[in-house]
């Protein structure tokens, strides 16, 4: 016991020795908070758009006022004639034309209806979508105040209640994501490296000739890491309450008891790719591979796992992260106890049993 | 220049001979354009529902098949307690949840007025609001629908003003997310290869202590570092064209612009990224600092470059850092040349800026890389 404390001892060194790692261990998870939290919007505003106005009357006017004056738009130039729409899309400065067609004015007035084009540069789907309905929603209201001496009724009423997160904040959904890529790096990639870096130097056999055992050996890498990763999980939920207003609805218990379990899963992970890879950047090759970009898209962290094609929503079935952010986000923000979550957390430690088991046999093949 | 010659020849046989690299070069393009163009999809589809209906009138019955016969939408059961359905939702079991009030039918022949409670499941914000969407959409159209054929009287004819508003998608009329992920990615792969492979490669020699075997060789610092950085120009854009090909083959994305023009541009990127790299290999004594910097860097970078979400929307401080940001100038320009076919003349001051970037992020590396090595 007293060796293991010692070797323990000597990982905590290494660790806290090597300042600029420490940095990014602990400046990373707060960057990428603060970022998902402050600078990652979903929806438009500003965007910068040409309005072509063949018409050039008060309706025209007042349209191109109520447009510009809503805070989602801003004019970038006035266009002459159909010819520039193209080059101004191709340059790149605006997002929209708007096109008024000729007589618009008189048209309304005479035939109660005329026409307004809108051409929106979809290379980016999402935004022009978005884009074109804002404007047909001001265009609507325009037409709203025009139309305000017919007598409407009021015939769709679907008032609408948005659960759990009635700001829709996308810091709900950013922070058990970011819990989760955050523990996957530190717990899972460091220890996969340090063990294989052990190996690419030659200290391990070092290691392995010592009174320690294997067991004590792996242990003792992994110790430090377990303390840091907890502390990083503790601080992305501080800052989460503290910062953007997380309510922690469920037990605290039980979130930090589902935080360990993931910890000691991310970690079992790492011993395996330790055990399967020998130099440090296949390690990080795999981790980087198996564990980033899955915890990143594979997971329902950004992009919902149920639009994806089956086969990938087979795949996300098979990655931890997808049910270690179901948790967080039942427990924290849906506030459940472990009675809606057991099957998740049965998969978690069945996949942890798995990775431990799978990495004794191969971590027994290599003292050979 | 022979020197440096060797060197790349050199450079080019470890790379070679490394068992993980060549899948790695050849898989990852391919893993990476697969998984991600497929997952990173914002297109909804089978948002689950549940309708709790206490109407059961056959106007209930008919709103609640178009909900079925969308393919946005399954519908995954129907109940009559909006308790039970909420339990559901804790659990995970559905998205959304429409509740149609006792006297629904009635409501609407007599007034034309009824109303539909929604409740969605909005952790995810930026899902909720396009589910919604999708759900009031097909609201609306039942509706119109309903009232055209068989509404109060009243409300048929009127004497209106409307505007036509007539839209278009100009460069990709289907609304397809694929083909705006697929040159972001591009410029995703070609970042992994510049950065990663080159700092830790460098990071390597330090570590394993082979820099000084070299440091005491005649080969000069700028020949050592062209030596290392050339190689993994090359093998990047190579990389680039692999992708380019995958793209065209499995998402068929368009190649509106010069190519000639898309590669003179990635040569561009890849020297600042690969100046960056070298930057982060001077900052780093191991591997493992060296990977933990090109995760932050990378991660930083990606968030900040707009690849998921339009740049256009964040604030003004973050769009003033993507100034300095070369990822975002690629994936952006990327995009432009594939998907609109932009020309030399619009981009010639990104060309400039990316010219500038390159130049300063190598001399600002090799500056740094003679004082520590």
């Amino acid at each position: 016991m007293k060796e293991f404390l010692g070797f323990v001892k000597k990982e905590f060194i290494h660790i806290f020795r090597d300042v600029r790692t420490l940095v990014v261990l602990f400046g990373l998870p707060v960057a990428q908070i603060l970022i998902f939290g402050f600078v990652i919007r979903n929806e438009i505003q500003d965007v910068n758009i040409a309005i072509l106005d063949k018409s050039k009357d008060p309706v025209t006017f007042d349209i191109t006022g109520k447009i510009l004056s809503s805070g989602f738009f801003r004019l970038y130039s006035y266009l002459d004639s159909d010819t520039e729409i193209e080059s101004v899309f191709k340059s790149g400065k605006v997002r929209e034309v708007i096109v008024f067609e000729e007589g618009f004015a008189d048209k309304l007035q005479r035939e109660n209806k005329s026409a307004l084009q809108v051409i929106a540069d979809a290379s980016d789907p999402n935004s022009a979508r978005m884009i074109v309905s804002y404007t047909q929603g001001i265009v609507a209201d325009y037409l709203k105040e025009v139309n305000r001496n017919v007598p409407l009724p009021q015939v769709i009423n679907v008032p609408v209640r948005m659960m759990y997160n009635a700001d829709l904040k996308s810091a709900f959904m950013f922070v058990p994501g970011t819990m989760a890529l955050v523990l996957m790096l530190v717990s899972a990639m460091m220890t996969s490296i340090s063990i294989t870096r052990e190996k690419e130097t030659g200290t391990m056999e070092a290691l392995l000739v010592s009174p320690l055992k294997p067991v004590q050996i792996i242990a003792g890498k992994v110790t430090p890491y377990i303390i840091l990763s907890f502390i990083n999980a503790t601080v992305i939920i501080l800052m989460g309450y503290f910062i953007f207003h997380l309510p922690i609805r469920g037990s605290i218990v039980l979130l930090f008891a589902e935080t360990i379990l993931f910890i000691t899963l991310a970690l079992s992970l790492g011993i395996m790719i330790s055990t399967i890879s020998n130099s440090q950047v296949t390690a990080m090759f795999i981790a980087a591979f198996a564990l980033l970009l899955p915890t990143l898209l594979l997971s329902g962290f950004i992009f919902p796992v149920e639009n994806m094609p089956r086969i990938l929503q087979w795949l996300c079935s098979i990655m931890p992260p997808k049910y270690f952010i179901t948790i967080i986000k039942n427990v924290m923000l849906k506030g459940t106890g472990i009675g809606e979550i057991w099957s998740e957390t049965m998969i978690l430690i069945g996949m942890t049993s798995f990775f431990l088991l799978v990495s004794s046999f191969r971590f027994k093949i290599r003292l050979q | 220049m022979r020197t440096i010659l060797f060197i790349i020849q050199k450079e080019f046989l470890q790379v070679m001979r490394n068992k993980t690299m060549i899948p790695m070069i050849f898989a990852l393009p391919f893993v990476q354009l697969v998984i991600l163009a497929n997952a990173a999809t914002m297109d909804m589809k089978n948002i689950d529902i549940l309708f709790v209906d206490k109407d059961l009138s056959s106007l209930s019955a008919e709103l609640i098949r178009k909900f079925t016969h969308s393919p946005f939408f399954n519908v995954v059961s129907r109940g009559f307690s909006e308790k039970e359905a909420e339990e559901e939702m804790l659990k995970n079991n559905t998205d959304m949840i429409m509740v149609i009030p006792g006297d629904f039918e009635k409501d609407f022949y007599k007034s034309g007025k009824s109303d539909i409670q929604v409740q969605v499941d909005a952790i995810n914000g930026m899902t909720a609001g396009l589910m919604n969407s999708y759900a009031a959409q097909i609201i609306n159209s039942f509706y119109s629908e309903k009232l055209s054929s068989a509404g109060p009287n009243a409300i048929r004819q009127m004497p209106l003003k409307s505007v036509n508003v007539d839209y278009r998608f100009w460069y990709n009329s289907q609304l397809n997310f694929k083909l705006y992920m697929v040159p972001g990615i591009l410029a995703l792969l070609l970042t992994i290869i510049g950065m990663f492979l080159t700092s830790l490669n460098l990071v390597r020699e330090k570590e394993i202590g082979t820099i000084e075997q070299i440091n005491v060789t005649p080969i000069r610092k700028y020949q050592f570092i062209i030596g290392k950085l050339v190689p993994f120009w090359i093998i990047a854009l190579f990389e680039l064209a692999l992708g380019l090909t995958l793209g065209k083959l499995l998402f068929n994305i368009p190649m509106e612009g010069s190519l000639l023009l898309l590669f003179a541009f990635a040569a561009l990127y890849l020297i600042a990224v690969l100046g960056i790299g070298l930057f982060i290999s001077t900052l780093s004594q191991t591997q493992q600092q060296a990977q933990f910097l090109n995760f932050f860097v990378m991660v930083t970078f990606v968030m900040l470059s707009g690849i998921f979400t339009p740049a256009e929307s964040m604030p003004h401080w973050a769009q003033n850092v993507n100034l300095v940001n070369p990822l975002a100038y690629f994936i952006r320009i990327n995009r432009m040349i594939l998907l609109k076919g932009s020309g030399f003349a619009d981009l010639s001051i990104d060309f400039a800026i990316m010219s500038v970037m390159a130049v300063s992020l190598t001399a600002l590396a090799t500056w740094r890389y003679r004082k520590i090595a």
